[in-house]
């Protein structure tokens, strides 16, 4: 054990944050779930258990998504995050994933909803069409204690819908 | 649930990266995808002094594939290559389809984009698939200090639960996973409580075939049935036999009597045990297949 | 009708895209500059406390405060308040916010520690040293019973509370019946489990002298109430906000909890903003669980199958503390009834002490055990007649022309247990469509010649629904047109901001994107009792209807005035009151808001309209009439003579896998009638959760404490919620039977889909594997343990050794077990 606790180190942070250079000075053990919320006041990030496994926390990083409450936010200077934050379109409205939430009835307490949201997202930048069972095996990760899932699953297929639709639309 | 503190190294280069080590001492961690030691550290369950954030080292991102020492195939795995990178890795799949056969039952593919795979082998938990995966290829992990460099072979690698035999100040800098020589079929069996969850039990199996299609060997290796991961060959039950009629079932009772599981709240040991004959009999049954498939695309190939 | 129909409608929720969007506001995401705290609970099970050295702590760089019992002053050192208090709990025990003297949990607080932040919070709590004298601890069900141990030295038997209701004479009855089964069943703990744990912020004003308090809670006005008392505030001076709340399920209904007293307790002491975020591991040990029951059943029924008399004796591990009284154990004994006649009946329970965490409502709140209870006996009635499940449950029905049905018994809300109404009958009906129940035999032959074993279950229940006292609802509409809508109780995502808008836009006749909802907001609304036993639609969506129709009583009387028309001539549509079937006679809904509020100053265009030279008006009046108030608003309270019956079934079917065990569910079918739907898609999605919550409950999740009382899976790891992979596709269908009792028809839907979870799981793994499940959650582990233990096959139903005696042929049973109390 170290003596830590009388004057901790601040270490210089910046990321690419939804878009936004953002920077702060923050001690190294600061998690990368309580920077974005609390250092940077994107609040949308929840945090839902701090070991892992509920996927509440859930953020892109550069492009991939992971749990943010398993990342020292130091370890990530200089990188590319995307929050629930950074999901919605240019114009304010809400994205395509967000447009199938709202849609099917996919969240209730909303709590989990942003670590979905963002899991989702880059699940279908890889595979933009998916089967039902592609849907749920890319939820199969996160915990959802309101919705018993059906109608998340039900989202992603939306959203996969909403966006090769409005694909076609810009293409013509 | 927040982390102690600590005090943050971040080498840019391996060279960097090993003074840190020699520097601080004992009391380090080596911080890479996190996956395992950071929710330790969250619940105060680990607090090192120092963490050495190894993150930087590009050098050592990769998965390649290539021809080994004595001629053989392996696919050798940097200490930065994330399971994801690994598992989706085309070259390593199509030489070595037991890593992703394995990899896509190691958490969920949120953690795999950030866990390693060499993290995973130096955490040495009797659960982690790759563990077995390991030790079932009979592979080695590369440790190195600023002076030296040691290769362990698995089998010597994983000390007990929990503990492999890195050293404070080494840094494991790679794993290499040899691809099976001969016409050698591989699967991967689990059953987990939930989708994702550490496995009430897991098996790897290797079975080869001869050219006409016998067994010509036949080894598994599991995961949670014991402190490390367990590598058995049942080559005495089924050898010499035609791949078809091969008792696969029987082979599995005898593997599943050399191993001593313990109970835990989520299985009792005699069902792990139990469990153990089931996965082995179908892995090796769906191994030989894949094993006996491998033989007719080779035949049909030089056709 | 008009355009504004919304009312019954599946229309999307009008709180989705501020969720969706990441803003939310929930209870951490408040108060950025607060101090933190974090608190040093016990690591023991029951101990004597002998001593706290916190001088290692004080160095810690950041740190506010600490704070242990001797710092508590007044009312705060006291226990805290038994909230409901019950004649049968004669030894009621409650905690002290920061534990005095002894700890009866792993979990309880000890020390509060207040710092900078969090991280430098728990820094300062691993430097406390607390010093422990060991007790011996009292864990389980079987260690209460036994009293080798108490966990409270003045509670005899380790017993808080015993109690029986009875109806006829059941022993005689049973004694007297052809047929008798005897069940010995048990239930294991489990835990709400919202994603969001609690958390509370308070901000102490002290120019004014008042108190803001954001807490994650299912009842914000009795929060404040508790608060005020225990701080010794005028209540006038604090107001709790229950924010966006991630989840409750029964859990945040309990209050005041520690942490709910103690943060504005240290704010006010600080004078600066404090907060408070439970983390997962907290949330485990210092919230609360619930289910863990054994129940022993004696069931007396004639060749038919009809019940004679049915008799349960059951224990209830309560935990360390009473604090929400024996509301679970009465909701078991009463609600276990379902759909049935039970003939002559008695149930018996025993709320027992145990040095494990606090029991108190879980969604469900002891129906899911009571259900068990009933659907088991009538499967081990169908067994042991040879007869189908669903004959023997159809011959027991209440039939839907003996509604209303008096069960001759007392309720949880102290009311007779009355059903209201309810098809049963024809629910069955639909089930067995649904599943294909008939049909199921044609499916067991072709996956048995696969090499497949499947089974086929069933289970029915009612739920009480809708208790009172009352809720209120406020409406109110603005110049600008904007109707703004409060009610006291709280939402955790049962999209209270849309269907009290419906039921208000339906009402008064406006757009519903006018209609603004809050709710859980002291500030917006003082009288409230909150958000439990599926209350919320049938009491605050009658509350709101009734203000609204208040409202609208008015707003067409001031707009007669202005129109010259006799207001039972007129109509509001799409927000313009109009003279029925007089195109052009009509005013918008705003300017009758403006005209309904005499104004002297003029601050606007419309506000002009108002005042008092614009207006014309007789000068012999008042501008407000005697009778009459300024503004276009209206308060108004449901309040219902008793409880509203909603029913349903489910019905499953699940693939074992003979070699593993492990348990595939292949098909879930529901079938429910929870009266008027507000809207059928928020419904439906009630019904979903309810029933993954029904499947952890029924396959993975379970609270496990070893011997020394330390909970052994407090994770997520460990405690094995379902994941996606894990909940079958739920298949729905709908009865809509209105309850009598209300103006809308509404019978409540919240808990509704968990309660069958383990009867119709074990029924359909029981059916599956021919042997008797008495014991849920069930594990593949488990499972294969009892294939193990099974005596060779023979013919008939195999008793695992947690059965009572249940001989395969008909007949008076052999072994009759005497009934023993604790």
């Amino acid at each position: 054990m170290t003596d830590t606790d009388a004057a901790e180190r601040n270490h210089p942070v910046t990321m690419l944050v939804n878009g936004v250079h953002r920077s702060a000075e923050i001690p190294a053990r600061r998690l990368l779930s309580d920077f974005l919320r609390h250092d940077l006041g994107l609040t949308g990030t929840h945090v839902g258990c701090e070991h892992g496994v509920c996927g509440a926390c859930t953020v892109l990083v550069d492009g991939r998504p992971i749990r943010s409450c398993l990342q020292f936010a130091v370890t990530l200077d200089g990188a590319q995050v995307t929050t629930i934050e950074g999901c919605t379109r240019a114009d304010g409205e809400l994205g395509s994933v967000q447009q199938a939430f709202q849609d099917c009835h996919g969240l209730q307490c909303g709590f989990c909803t942003p670590g979905f949201v963002t899991t989702i997202t880059a699940f279908l930048d890889e595979n933009p069409d998916p089967t039902e069972d592609e849907a749920r095996e890319a939820i199969a990760g996160n915990l959802c204690r309101c919705t018993g899932y059906q109608n998340i699953v039900a989202s992603v297929l939306r959203a996969a819908e909403l966006a090769n639709g409005s694909a076609g639309q810009e293409s013509t | 649930m927040k982390p102690p503190g600590f005090i943050y190294h971040r080498p840019e280069t391996v060279e960097d990266a090993l003074g840190v080590l020699a520097d601080v001492g004992p009391d380090a961690k080596v911080l890479a995808g996190g996956q395992s030691l950071v929710p330790m550290m969250n619940m105060r369950l680990a607090a090192p002094s120092h963490l050495v954030d190894v993150n930087r080292l590009a050098d050592l991102a990769y998965v390649r594939v290539g021809t080994a020492a004595d001629g053989g195939r392996e696919v050798a795995v940097g200490a930065l290559a994330r399971h994801a990178d690994v598992e989706r890795d085309e070259a390593a799949r199509a030489e070595l389809p037991l890593l992703a056969q394995a990899l896509r039952y190691v958490a969920h593919p949120t953690i795999r984009n950030r866990g390693t795979t060499v993290g995973s082998l130096v955490h040495a938990d009797p659960s982690g698939e790759m563990t077995a995966v390991l030790a079932l290829l009979g592979g080695s992990v590369e440790l190195r200090t600023a002076t030296a460099s040691r290769t362990v072979p698995a089998g010597e690698f994983f000390v007990g639960p929990l503990e492999s035999c890195a050293r404070a100040g080494e840094l494991a800098t790679r794993a290499v996973f040899p691809v099976p020589a001969g016409r050698t079929g591989s699967s991967w069996h689990e059953v987990a409580r939930r989708n994702g969850d550490y496995a009430v039990c897991g098996v790897g199996a290797l079975v080869t075939l001869d050219d006409v299609g016998r067994v010509a060997g036949a080894r598994v290796a599991y995961i949670s049935v014991g402190p490390v991961p367990e590598v058995l060959s049942v080559a005495d039950v089924v050898e010499q036999a035609p791949v078809d009629a091969a008792d696969w079932v029987a082979a599995g009772r005898y593997a599943a009597d050399r191993l001593e599981p313990e109970s835990d709240i989520h299985a009792t040991g005699e069902y792990r045990r139990h469990l153990a004959g089931v996965l082995t009999a179908r892995a090796l049954r769906e191994a030989s297949a894949r094993a006996a498939r491998l033989e007719e695309t080779i035949l049909e190939g030089s056709r | 009708m008009s355009g504004t129909r919304v009312f019954g409608e599946p229309i999307a929720r009008r709180e989705d895209p501020r969720l969706l969007s990441g803003h939310g506001r929930y209870v951490d995401d408040i108060g950025q500059g607060a101090l933190e705290v974090a608190f040093v609970r016990s690591p023991h099970a029951h101990a004597r406390i002998a001593g706290i050295d916190v001088t290692d702590a004080l160095d810690v760089e950041g740190l506010a405060a600490i704070y242990t019992h001797e710092d508590l002053t007044g009312r705060m050192a006291e226990p805290l308040p038994l909230l409901i208090p019950h004649a049968a709990l004669t030894h009621g025990r409650t905690q002290f916010a920061l534990a005095k003297d002894e700890v009866n949990h792993v979990g309880e607080p000890i020390v509060m520690v207040v710092a900078r932040d969090r991280y430098v919070a728990e820094d300062a709590c691993d430097r406390i040293r607390v010093e422990y004298e060991f007790l011996p601890p009292v864990v389980g069900i079987e260690a209460a019973r036994a009293a080798e141990h108490l966990v409270h030295d003045d509670v005899p038997g380790n017993v808080a509370a015993h109690m029986v209701q009875e109806v006829g004479d059941a022993p005689a009855a049973i004694a007297a019946a052809p047929n008798v089964v005897t069940l010995e069943l048990e239930i294991e703990r489990s835990a709400s489990m919202p994603l969001e744990g609690k958390g509370v912020h308070a901000r102490w004003d002290a120019d004014d002298r008042s108190l803001r308090v954001y807490t994650s809670t299912q009842a914000s006005t009795s929060v404040r109430a508790a608060i005020a008392a225990k701080l010794e505030l005028a209540v006038d001076r604090v107001d709790v906000v229950a924010p966006d709340v991630g989840g409750g399920f029964g859990v945040k209904i309990v209050h005041p909890w520690p942490e709910e007293l103690l943060i504005p307790w240290t704010a006010i002491r600080l004078g600066h903003e404090v907060k408070w975020t439970e983390d997962r591991r907290e949330h485990f040990v210092s919230s609360a669980h619930e289910r863990g029951q054994v129940q022993r059943i004696r069931a007396g029924f004639d060749d038919d199958g009809r019940l004679l008399g049915f008799e349960i004796v059951l224990w209830h591990d309560n935990g360390a503390y009473t604090p929400y009284g024996i509301i679970v154990p009465i909701v078991t004994t009463t609600q276990l009834l379902g759909p049935y006649k039970p003939g002559a009946y008695r149930a018996e329970f025993y709320s027992l002490y145990t040095n494990t965490l606090i029991v108190t409502p879980y969604r469900g709140a002891g129906r899911p055990q009571g259900c068990f209870a009933m659907e088991r006996t009538m499967d081990a009635i169908a067994e042991r007649l040879g007869l189908d499940r669903t004959v023997v449950r159809e011959r027991n029905f209440i039939q839907p022309d003996e509604m209303p049905y008096d069960h001759g018994l007392i309720f949880q809300d102290g009311r007779p247990l009355i059903y209201d109404s309810g098809d049963y009958p024809a629910a069955l009906e639909k089930l067995k469509k649904l599943v294909g129940w008939d049909e199921f035999e044609e499916y067991r032959a072709a996956a048995r010649a696969e090499g497949r074993r499947v089974g086929i279950g069933m289970a029915c229940y009612v739920e009480g629904t809708g208790v009172g006292p009352y809720e209120g609802g406020f409406v109110r509409v603005e110049p600008d047109g904007t109707v703004v809508v409060a009610t006291g109780l709280t939402t955790q995502g049962q999209g209270h901001q849309t269907v009290f808008a419906q039921v208000v836009a339906e009402e008064l006749g406006v757009p519903i994107d006018r209609v603004v909802v809050t709710t859980g907001d002291t500030r917006r609304f003082k009288y409230a009792v909150g958000t439990f036993a599926s209350r919320a639609a049938v009491m605050s969506g009658n509350a709101v209807a009734l203000a609204a129709r208040k409202v609208r009583e008015k707003a067409l009387r001031v707009a007669g005035e202005a129109l010259e028309a006799d207001p039972r001539d007129l109509e509001i549509v799409d927000g313009m009151v109009q003279v029925k079937g007089t195109p052009g006679a009509d005013i918008p809904l705003s300017t009758v808001a403006v005209l309904s509020n005499p104004l002297r100053y003029a601050f606007d265009e419309e506000a002009k309209r108002a005042t008092q030279f614009s207006a014309p008006a007789d000068p012999d009046k008042p501008p407000v009439a005697d009778d009459d108030e300024p503004g276009l608003e209206g308060t108004d309270y449901y309040s219902p003579p008793r409880s509203t019956f909603a029913n349903g079934m489910h019905a499953a079917i699940v693939e074992t896998d003979p070699e593993t065990a492990e348990i595939t569910i292949l098909r879930y079918c529901v079938v429910h009638d929870c009266g008027t739907l507000i809207n059928p898609r928020i419904v439906e999605g009630q019904i979903h959760g309810g029933v993954a919550q029904g499947v952890g409950g029924a396959l993975y999740e379970r609270m496990v404490y070893d011997e020394a009382g330390q909970l052994q899976n407090a994770s997520f790891m460990d405690f094995l919620m379902p994941y996606a992979t894990e909940v079958p596709v739920i298949e729905t269908d709908h009865l809509e039977t209105p309850s009598p009792l209300n103006p809308l028809g509404l019978k409540g839907a919240g808990e509704a889909g968990v309660i069958p979870g383990s009867a119709v799981l074990a029924s359909a793994i029981e059916d599956a594997e021919g042997f008797r499940i008495s014991r849920m959650p069930i594990s593949p582990s488990e499972l294969h343990h009892l294939r193990e233990s099974q005596p060779p096959p023979g013919s008939g139903l195999r008793d695992t050794g947690r059965t009572g005696s249940v001989p395969a042929t008909g007949g008076q049973e052999a072994t009759n077990e005497e009934v023993t109390g604790t």
